[in-house]
């Protein structure tokens, strides 16, 4: 049959005109009848025990109909996830955990009975400053997702010592907030003993899993649906209080119950991205080869669920030299549990790389963008497996020929300094086996339905421009069902993945619906005709080759010497991931990235108070996503690639790396920019002034 | 506490509706419209006036809807992002040039971008200055609107998806 011009197409959003004339529906907004409102009840210390709880002012505020503690809430299981062992006793591991929950008639209500319970506490010592050489720091066993903590290849300390040129610096990001612009929010529902949960979530699937196991119910009588997310960033992958809070609250008071998180209570429950300290040593010879790289990592973890950013790792991905190493090591603290931000590890651990890089060309008297070329490997350095695709080299020429490059000397604009740099990125291909039916109709249209989750990427468009391209037919005569734990079980939308693997099922079961309607004579029947295909045993069969998406950063900015601001002038990036699915959702994603990479570069910065054991920047007034003001225009261009080893689209993840190179690129140029090397991300105008002074 | 919730009779015109309601006094506008009247299209994004989810139009002018008691408005006229355009119309030019744009990508930003997008635009036809409006242009007349006024004028609505290119040329597109 032949190929349509659905893949790749810049095909608008299914969903687009409910979004923009405010019909789409997001978990909050389910006005079922006799629906009520709950408000969790923060802890206020930063670890102890409670031992006294008075209820009673709360549960006389007007409208209110109960308030859950841990001495009346409904026992739950013992999760997998610690973080959602929520109202089952009486410990406080970090402030901000969930205490206590009001449920009333109206947000209103239960703002004011939140604000009324009266809870004492015997407190206990906390620690939760990550400072370099804590005492409880160690290597933990593995990092996130199972990944390896550690790599050594040949001698590297050896052979930094050795090294004519040298590069022995460390950088720190800060704890990050991901604060998607819809607070995570569920509300829920019994019914004879079924739940019906409408949730903000990345997976329904996980979060049925999840509910199944807590509240002992078979997986069948639990239905979760996520119709429109707005927004997760990693926040929204795995179940969060809310939903489990809010099907407690509607188990105990036979109502439907919304719980919508304000926004100052998701940093301590939502996860964050955890602070990082970087140490590079990068040896190299005098006409720049890597001869050694050393890339330690020191992030930190709560006491209730371990999790450790891998910062380290794509130090064994990007550049050829015999000797290599990364290790992790993590500090457990009295901290809020982190978790996934977008590009959880490759982010914070890229920026450490390429801003060592930068410095290492500085030490060489290289151009950064030839310093990258120069140590291009022709395997993966870490692993040794060929590389299934790498075009970083390409990626740096384009980006360089866009933006011009090589650049001049810095320039002066009165009381600005006009500087360029550049940084690469690289993510991991990642792919999780999944389900998926098709079916055809008598009226030639098509029904596809996978569990996907739209949580902005543009999900439900790219799998219908998938499903007509393996079907041979027009855009408009296929429709996507995604976002409800009834449909075919598929996997999360995290680690740039859920295209590739949603994707690898719908065209799957289109291929085999094309065999079964091949076979088929007359008519179709009135139910239509419909296949199911699982992907499991080849979507995670292991692969032959070493499988990323590259990128290069480069910007332009000014810093005021004035004033210390910093600002970006442009910003370009360009990329390597396999084909392009859909090129209008693909560059608002890669822009999207990028967005946040300025935010990390230039705004955004969280601090835990050592004395409160809180987050110090918890809402929007104080933690500072860029706004329109911060954000020039912002340039994605992209390779396109024929990779026959990732996926039967050929396509890579998109939804990570446009956030990895970006800090870098920034704090090159403002190095360019002033001759000052920030070590210490973000850079605000007191970090910058400092340094100009020390300049 | 405990004693009886504070209630008065307070009328909206909303879309073009009266809606006459027996108003909680702490319930700001933004509940109002979304648990009283199902109007669910301004978002609650903080709650605090710190990210403009909730913008809407009072009386014209653009606001936080999450920041005015209810009670407070009586009498006013106020248009949310689903009274923009008249019903049987088809979308507002500046919903149609956010689809063309793709302006947006969860949505959740996106009625109080359109909202007060719609505002500015009234704002410097009106001759508001901004912040970065030339001091010695003259008063009263209408601002024209290059990138630098339009993302100053947008910047107390934040999206987190890093639509912001997207939604300045969107606004270009429906710029007299």
């Amino acid at each position: 049959m032949a190929r349509t011009a659905a893949l790749g197409a810049p095909a608008e959003r299914r969903e687009g005109l409910e979004k923009v004339t405010g019909t789409a529906r997001y978990a909050a907004e389910h006005p079922l009848p006799g629906r009520v409102h709950a408000r969790a009840v923060p802890a206020c210390v930063a670890r102890g025990r409670i031992t006294g709880m008075d209820t009673g002012p709360a549960r006389a505020v007007p409208g209110v109909l109960t308030v859950l503690t841990h001495e009346n809430a409904p026992r739950l299981a013992e999760p997998e996830d610690a973080t959602l062992a929520l109202l089952q006793d009486s410990e406080v591991p970090h402030r901000g955990w969930c205490v206590a929950l009001v449920v009333a008639e109206t947000p209103e209500a239960a703002r004011a009975a939140a604000a009324a319970v009266r809870i004492t506490y015997d407190t206990a010592d906390h620690d939760v400053v990550l400072t370099p050489g804590h005492p409880s720091t160690h290597e933990p066993e593995e990092a996130n997702g199972g990944q390896p903590t550690r790599c050594r290849r040949g001698d590297p300390e050896s052979a930094f010592a050795a090294a004519p040129v040298r590069v022995d610096v460390t950088y720190r990001t800060p704890p990050l907030h991901n604060h998607p612009m819809e607070p995570h929010a569920s509300t829920a529902h019994w019914d004879r003993g079924r739940l019906t949960v409408h949730t903000s979530s990345q997976g329904t699937g996980d979060v049925r899993r999840v509910l199944a196991g807590l509240f002992a119910l078979p997986v069948d009588r639990i239905t979760v649906r996520a119709e429109h997310v707005g927004g997760g960033f990693g926040s929204k992958g795995s179940p969060r209080p809310d939903v489990v809070l809010a099907a407690m609250a509607a188990r105990y008071t036979g109502r439907p119950v919304t719980l919508a998180y304000p926004r100052r209570h998701l940093p301590t429950v939502v996860g964050h991205r955890a602070p990082t300290l970087s140490r590079l040593r990068l040896g190299a010879t005098a006409d720049g080869r890597l001869t050694a790289l050393l890339h330690d990592v020191t992030t930190h973890t709560s006491p209730v669920r371990s999790f450790v950013e891998v910062a380290g790792t794509t130090s064994g991905v990007m550049y050829a030299t015999p000797n290599l190493s990364f290790v992790h090591h993590v500090v457990p603290l009295d901290v809020p549990s982190p978790s996934w931000m977008r590009a959880p590890g490759e982010a914070t651990g890229m920026y450490a790389l390429e801003s060592a890089m930068d410095e290492l060309a500085g030490e060489l008297g290289m151009d950064p963008v030839e310093l990258r070329i120069r140590n291009e490997p022709d395997r993966e350095p870490a692993g040794g497996l060929p590389f299934s695709s790498r075009h970083l080299v390409e990626c740096l020429r384009e980006g360089a020929r866009r933006f011009g490059w090589p650049r001049g000397a810095r320039r002066a604009e009165g009381p600005l300094l006009i500087g360029t740099g550049v940084a690469a990125a690289t993510y991991p291909v990642m792919v999780s086996p999944c389900t998926a039916t098709a079916e055809a109709r008598p009226d030639g249209t098509y029904l596809i339905r996978v569990n996907a989750s739209d949580i902005g990427t543009g999900a439900r468009t790219v799998l219908a421009q998938i499903a007509a391209d393996a079907l041979g037919t027009p855009l408009d005569r296929v429709r996507t069902e995604i976002g409800d734990s009834d449909l075919p079980e598929a996997p999360v939308a995290g680690g740039s993945s859920g295209t590739a693997s949603w994707g690898w099922a719908v065209h799957e079961a289109c291929a085999r619906l094309l065999d079964r309607l091949a076979g088929h004579t007359g008519p179709l029947p009135e139910r239509g005709i419909g296949v199911r295909a699982d992907t499991s045993g080849r979507a995670d069969a292991g692969s032959t080759h070493a499988r990323h998406a590259f990128g290069a950063h480069f910007a332009e900015v000014a810093v005021d010497t004035v004033t210390g601001e910093v600002r970006v002038r442009r910003l370009l990036g360009v990329y390597a991931a396999g084909h392009i699915l859909n090129s209008r959702t693909a560059r608002s994603q890669f822009v999207g990235g990028m967005t946040m990479g300025l935010g990390m570069a230039l705004t955004e910065g969280s601090t835990v108070d050592a004395a409160f054991g809180d987050f110090a920047e918890a809402d929007l007034a104080s933690y500072h996503i860029p706004v329109h003001a911060d954000v020039p225009d912002i340039e994605a261009h992209w390779i396109d690639e024929d990779d026959p080893y990732l996926n039967p689209m050929g396509s890579k993840g998109i939804g990570e790396i446009g956030v990895v190179g970006t800090p870098a690129a920034i704090g090159n140029a403002v190095h360019h920019a002033t001759g000052a090397r920030l070590r210490t991300l973000p850079l605000t105008p007191d970090r910058v002034l400092t340094a100009l002074t020390e300049r | 506490m405990g004693s009886e919730i504070q209630r008065s009779e307070t009328t909206l015109r909303v879309n073009g509706k009266p809606h006459t309601l027996l108003l909680d006094h702490r319930r700001v506008l933004l509940d109002v419209l979304r648990e009283d009247l199902g109007l669910t299209g301004a978002k609650k994004g903080c709650d605090h006036g710190q990210c403009g989810a909730c913008t809407v139009l009072a009386d014209g002018r653009r606001v936080n809807s999450c920041l005015l008691l209810a009670v407070a408005l009586d009498g006013s006229e106020i248009t949310t992002i689903e009274g923009l355009s008249a019903d049987g119309e088809g979308p507002h030019p500046l919903q149609r040039a956010f689809l063309d744009r793709d302006a947006f990508q969860c949505g959740y930003c996106t009625p109080g971008q359109i909202c007060s997008a719609v505002g500015a635009l009234a704002e410097a036809a009106a001759g508001h200055p901004s912040q970065v409006t030339d001091p010695a242009a003259p008063a009263g007349r209408p601002v024209a609107l290059d990138r630098t006024e339009i993302r100053e004028r947008l910047s107390g609505n934040l999206c987190r998806c890093g639509a912001y290119p997207r939604i300045v040329e969107a606004v270009e597109d429906v710029i007299p």
